[in-house]
């Protein structure tokens, strides 16, 4: 029943994230794009790790592409709005492609992912206090680093978009 | 955990989805009547008795006009966009506990089951990633409706949602950290007495998340996204017969919600003053329980209807927020005061366990 839940998952995500590249119309693309972050969540759901799965779903599909989505609403792009050199553009995604490829097929595969025994396995490990208990015990000064990095981000987006004196914009 | 226990889940589901369209198809009506009450008006009282049959009559009427897709609309995603937002609203009633539990040991299920569709132990975050994806429908069938107009309320309704939706889940967190808990259920289940309510505990939160959840259900004053008398009908411009009725019908379905939220966070869910004291007169045994338990749903359901009827007062009430005000009051009031009240809770929490 779960495999064959991790199956239908899995395919739905694949073919959403190859719909993504292919489609022709931007928004399609990234209504595409939050089906996969649907199917993501499931995978996380499957897992017993309901948080990361909801709040994946929510800063994912919730927020984020909420803004893409509105951006291209805003851009309104054209199939002919691309002015760029076709092959070029062609050969840098070929190239980038291969070079991705190529990590995992030398990297990832043959490396040792760690197997969890059935016996030793805590299945609790992904609910909301367990996450919570790592995160601000175990993990306190990267957890907390990250969000110092996360605000001087935000700091950043806030002086981009400031108003300059003198300047009126509506 | 045994066939029964399932079924009479299955049932209370059921129920609930039941309920929740009730209640919506009649909050139409009950907006109508609030609304000329407050003009000093009769409002609907043609069809039925005081009217009451006026949201059968309007179900089919919205069936029966002719359901048209504009010639240059983008055809899938005009219908995925009512079928998104009727599904996102449907969704969120259940993991709302609508009552304690009840005692069905004569029908063969040993353990007690609680009135919820589901308890998980995210509850409340199940609810805002359903709110933060009910604005797809809106954005989808907007955009996908080829109208400047249906675009310009789409844009408003994304990034009204968006802006509104940090104030609240910031207004929650002090909550959370209250309870110690995500789970609904829980955070109900510590409200048990009148003087704990969350609304006297958490008040400058529970203003901001009133605030929000009005923003949230684009209601008056931040009905922006389908303002008549700038963008003719916002949204769903383009839209005729049911599919523009599920875009009416689903923001009745998510004040209902919302209002059930707001009770269940804010105002103590199905508990009531002096439930010990009734609880004292109840007879003893699995008849005391289950009509205890059917009081604090009736309680419920009252405090759910009080919150209904001030969404309706408040629309016929305030003018429209102007755009940037709108924005305004979420960036720059609702978010610093969501967090200085965190700030604070937290304090406050830190003394009293020291």
């Amino acid at each position: 029943m779960v495999l064959n839940l991790f199956y239908f998952l899995s395919f739905l995500a694949i073919l959403s994230a190859i719909m993504v590249v292919v489609s022709k119309n931007p928004i399609h693309s990234v209504l595409y794009l939050i089906l996969t972050f649907f199917t993501l969540s499931g995978h996380y759901f499957t897992l017993n790790a309901q948080f990361i799965g909801v709040v994946n779903l929510i800063v994912y599909a919730g927020a984020i592409m909420v803004l893409f989505l509105f951006t291209i609403m805003f851009l309104n792009l054209k199939d002919d709005a691309f002015t760029g050199s076709r092959v070029w553009f062609n050969l840098s995604a070929v190239l980038l492609v291969l070079v991705f490829a190529g990590i995992l097929v030398v990297k990832i595969i043959p490396a040792q992912i760690g197997v969890a025994s059935e016996m030793e396995f805590n299945s609790q490990i992904g609910m909301v206090e367990n996450l919570g208990t790592t995160l601000f015990q175990h993990f306190l000064v990267p957890f907390e680093l990250v969000s110092v990095l996360f605000l001087s981000a935000m700091v950043g987006a806030v002086m981009l978009g400031r108003r300059e004196k003198g300047e009126k914009n509506f | 955990m045994d066939v029964y226990f399932f079924l009479a889940k299955a049932v209370i589901i059921l129920l609930i989805f039941g309920i929740t369209l009730l209640i919506a198809t009649y909050s139409t009506y009950a907006e109508r009547k609030v609304a000329a009450f407050i003009q000093d008006r009769l409002g609907p009282n043609r069809a039925g008795p005081w009217g009451l049959l006026q949201p059968i009559a309007d179900a089919g009427k919205m069936f029966f006009k002719e359901d048209f897709i504009p010639a240059n609309a983008s055809k899938w995603l005009f219908i995925a966009g009512p079928s998104l937002a009727m599904l996102t609203a449907c969704l969120t009633s259940c993991v709302i506990p609508f009552g304690g539990t009840l005692d069905l040991s004569f029908l063969g299920i040993s353990e007690l089951v609680p009135v919820q569709g589901i308890d998980v132990n995210i509850g409340i975050l199940y609810v805002f990633g359903l709110v933060s994806l009910g604005v797809y429908g809106v954005m989808i069938g907007g955009w996908a409706s080829n109208n400047k107009f249906s675009l310009l309320g789409a844009i408003r309704a994304a990034s009204q949602n968006i802006s509104y939706e940090l104030a609240m889940s910031l207004s929650i967190i002090a909550i959370i950290m209250m309870t110690g808990s995500l789970s609904i259920s829980q955070i109900v289940a510590d409200q048990d007495s009148f003087y704990k309510w969350n609304v006297w505990r958490q008040p400058v939160g529970f203003i901001i998340f009133l605030v929000c959840a009005f923003a949230e259900c684009n209601r008056t004053p931040f009905d922006l996204p389908e303002c008549e008398t700038e963008l003719i009908g916002g949204y769903h411009t383009e839209y005729s017969s049911m599919k523009l009725g599920f875009y009416l019908f689903a923001e009745y379905i998510n004040m209902f919600v919302s209002s059930a939220v707001i009770s269940a966070l804010y105002f103590g869910g199905y508990h009531f003053p002096g439930e010990s004291l009734v609880a004292g007169l109840m007879p003893a045994g699995a008849l005391g329980h289950n009509l205890l338990t059917l009081m604090g749903i009736l309680v419920f359901f009252g405090k759910i209807l009080f919150f209904i009827f001030f969404f309706m007062w408040v629309r016929w009430t305030i003018a429209r927020f102007r755009y940037d005000q709108l924005m305004n009051l979420g960036w720059k009031s609702l978010i610093p005061l969501s967090i200085a009240n965190i700030l604070v809770t937290g304090v406050i929490i830190l003394f009293l366990n020291s």
